[in-house]
């Protein structure tokens, strides 16, 4: 009875620990020394970032370091992110870019920090002599995508592993999490969209698709290391995963899709023949769904952050004025993350399930055959 | 409108890593763990499918069972009845003809004793006639003995007999 009692008032405590606790280490610190800017802390919580910034604790960053690597004059350059001291020092000429330009990239310094390791005087900014372009470092992101990466492998070998050893037995644990949403995704998503006959093609790479968007979803909802990143609301991220989806699509293209692009049927003629006008559109749709999956995830998962971020920034824009009213404002901004924390939960199963579903719908056009019924346009 | 621009901009060690990364988890579990996984499930479910489909089977298989059974004990109990039946039948038509028999039987031997006692009777009977006729002769001698003691009555009674003999 008693252990039910605790277990029941365990969200309310831990609601305390971090009213009692959260505001009040930065809060303390930030109100004296600098402006609590809400701007640069939700686009210092979405963006990457070398390093993994986990808190800042009297002043003090504490970060997860992480190599840096650059392909820079045709030379592999390799470092830790915790040479930079986030952002104050130099490191060969090396330095995270301190203008708005080059924010959030590695710039090589020129004039007398070229080969420079040590404090940057920011007092006279240093010459920048190139922004690095060929960056390949193992920012927070690609952290994250490694451990989610990771995740999923042991996830899915393990499950796939008790599949083998009992490939007639009921499903249990792990395996009957995901058998359903596997089922859902053969059933509601593959099939439907591409075809019962075609559809075990297409079928692992939707599959990966659908739980990798999951997985990193769900892990971008966790405050804390591991989770937290903010990668299925990077662009670049996003844009990789579209651009998978536009190549399979459109090379497994079927004969009668490229006609029905350049040759629409049931389109008045006077669309086509002098001006190609129904022609362009079609065209010009091919690349525009998936710049749509594109920006619709990154959109969606970017967004939610945001709102999330903004609650919690409240208490935080609140405490500047005066640590009471951060206080008091607190528990209401705490009940918005939750109410938000939950949306995401749900948000995060939907997007990764419309991407899915829209790359399925996609491919299922386009390897569709004439006399199939066209299932969405 | 800087910071959105970071944002939105792809940057190109993401963009290499994600590749190289998904990529590979792509390749990973497509080649170690989807097909094993939905092989499975497919298996499972055809199994479930097909046992499922033999239960309906041998429930169906049951329930015929049980009505052959049914019908078989119908069919021993009619069949018991009907040997019942014929087994009251013939032993009443045995014992009728039993009856019969035994009337037949009876009737036979009162008609032999009724033929014994006729023949018997008759036989007295002409035993009675051959000794009324033995002594009517004797009779008859002695009567004649003394008629014919004179002449003419033993010509009257030659005469007689004669005519009696001419009548007849």
């Amino acid at each position: 009875m008693i252990y039910r009692k605790i277990k029941h008032s365990l969200p309310l405590l831990f609601c305390a620990f971090m009213l009692l606790f959260s505001p009040y280490s930065s809060m303390t610190a930030k109100a004296e020394e600098e402006e609590f800017n809400p701007g640069e802390y939700i686009m210092g919580h979405i963006t990457d970032e070398h390093g993994w910034h986990i808190t800042t604790f009297n002043d003090h960053h504490i970060s997860i370091p992480l190599p840096v690597i650059l392909f820079d004059n045709g030379q592999l350059v390799c470092f830790s992110s915790s040479k930079f001291h986030h952002g104050h020092q130099a490191y060969k000429g090396y330095a995270l870019g301190f203008t708005e330009e080059t924010d959030g990239s590695i710039v090589k310094l020129g004039g007398n920090y070229a080969e420079y390791t040590g404090e940057i005087d920011f007092s006279t900014m240093p010459a920048i002599d190139h922004v690095c372009k060929f960056d390949i470092s193992i920012t927070k992101n690609v952290c994250a995508l490694l451990i989610s990466i990771a995740l999923l492998c042991w996830i899915f070998l393990s499950v796939a592993k008790k599949y083998k050893d009992g490939p007639l037995k009921a499903p249990k644990g792990m395996q009957s999490l995901l058998e359903p949403l596997i089922l859902f995704i053969r059933d509601d998503v593959a099939i439907p969209s591409i075809g019962e006959d075609k559809y075990q093609k297409y079928f692992p790479y939707l599959l990966t698709l659908f739980f990798f968007i999951l997985v990193n979803n769900l892990m971008g909802l966790i405050p804390i290391f591991p989770g937290g990143a903010n990668l299925t609301g990077n662009i670049a991220v996003t844009a990789v995963l579209a651009i998978i989806t536009f190549f399979i699509t459109n090379i497994s293209g079927s004969k009668h899709y490229w006609k029905d692009i350049f040759n629409a049927p049931g389109v008045p003629w006077w669309l086509k023949i002098p001006i190609p006008l129904m022609p362009m559109v079609e065209f010009i749709g091919v690349f525009t769904k998936p710049f749509v999956l594109m920006i619709r995830l990154f959109a969606n998962i970017t967004a939610g952050h945001i709102i999330v971020l903004g609650f919690i920034g409240l208490i935080f824009i609140f405490g500047t004025m005066s640590p009471a009213i951060g206080y008091a404002v607190s528990p209401v901004s705490i009940f918005f993350y939750l109410f938000m924390g939950l949306l995401e939960l749900l948000v995060a199963f939907i997007q990764a399930f419309v991407f899915t579903l829209l790359s399925a719908i996609y491919i299922g056009m386009a390897i569709e055959e004439p006399h199939h019924e066209k299932l969405a346009n | 409108m800087v910071l959105a621009a970071s944002l939105i901009t792809p940057s190109f060690g993401l963009l290499f890593w994600t590749l190289i990364g998904f990529g590979i988890l792509v390749f990973i579990l497509a080649k170690f763990a989807w097909p094993v996984i939905t092989k499975s499930i497919a298996k499972r479910e055809e199994y479930i499918e097909t046992q499922l489909a033999e239960a309906e089977k041998i429930k169906n298989e049951l329930a015929n069972m049980e009505k052959k059974h049914d019908e078989m004990m119908a069919q021993t109990k009619a069949e018991r009845d009907k040997i019942l039946a014929d087994a009251r039948k013939i032993s009443e038509r045995m014992y009728e003809e039993a009856k019969i028999k035994a009337n037949e039987e009876a009737s036979a031997l009162v008609e032999d004793a009724k033929k014994a006692i006729n023949f018997e009777k008759m036989k007295a009977m002409t035993d009675i006639k051959n000794e009324i006729a033995n002594l009517s002769i004797d009779i008859a001698e002695k009567l004649i003995r003394k008629e014919l003691s004179d002449k003419d009555k033993q010509e009257q009674l030659i005469e007689d007999w004669m005519k009696e003999i001419n009548l007849n």
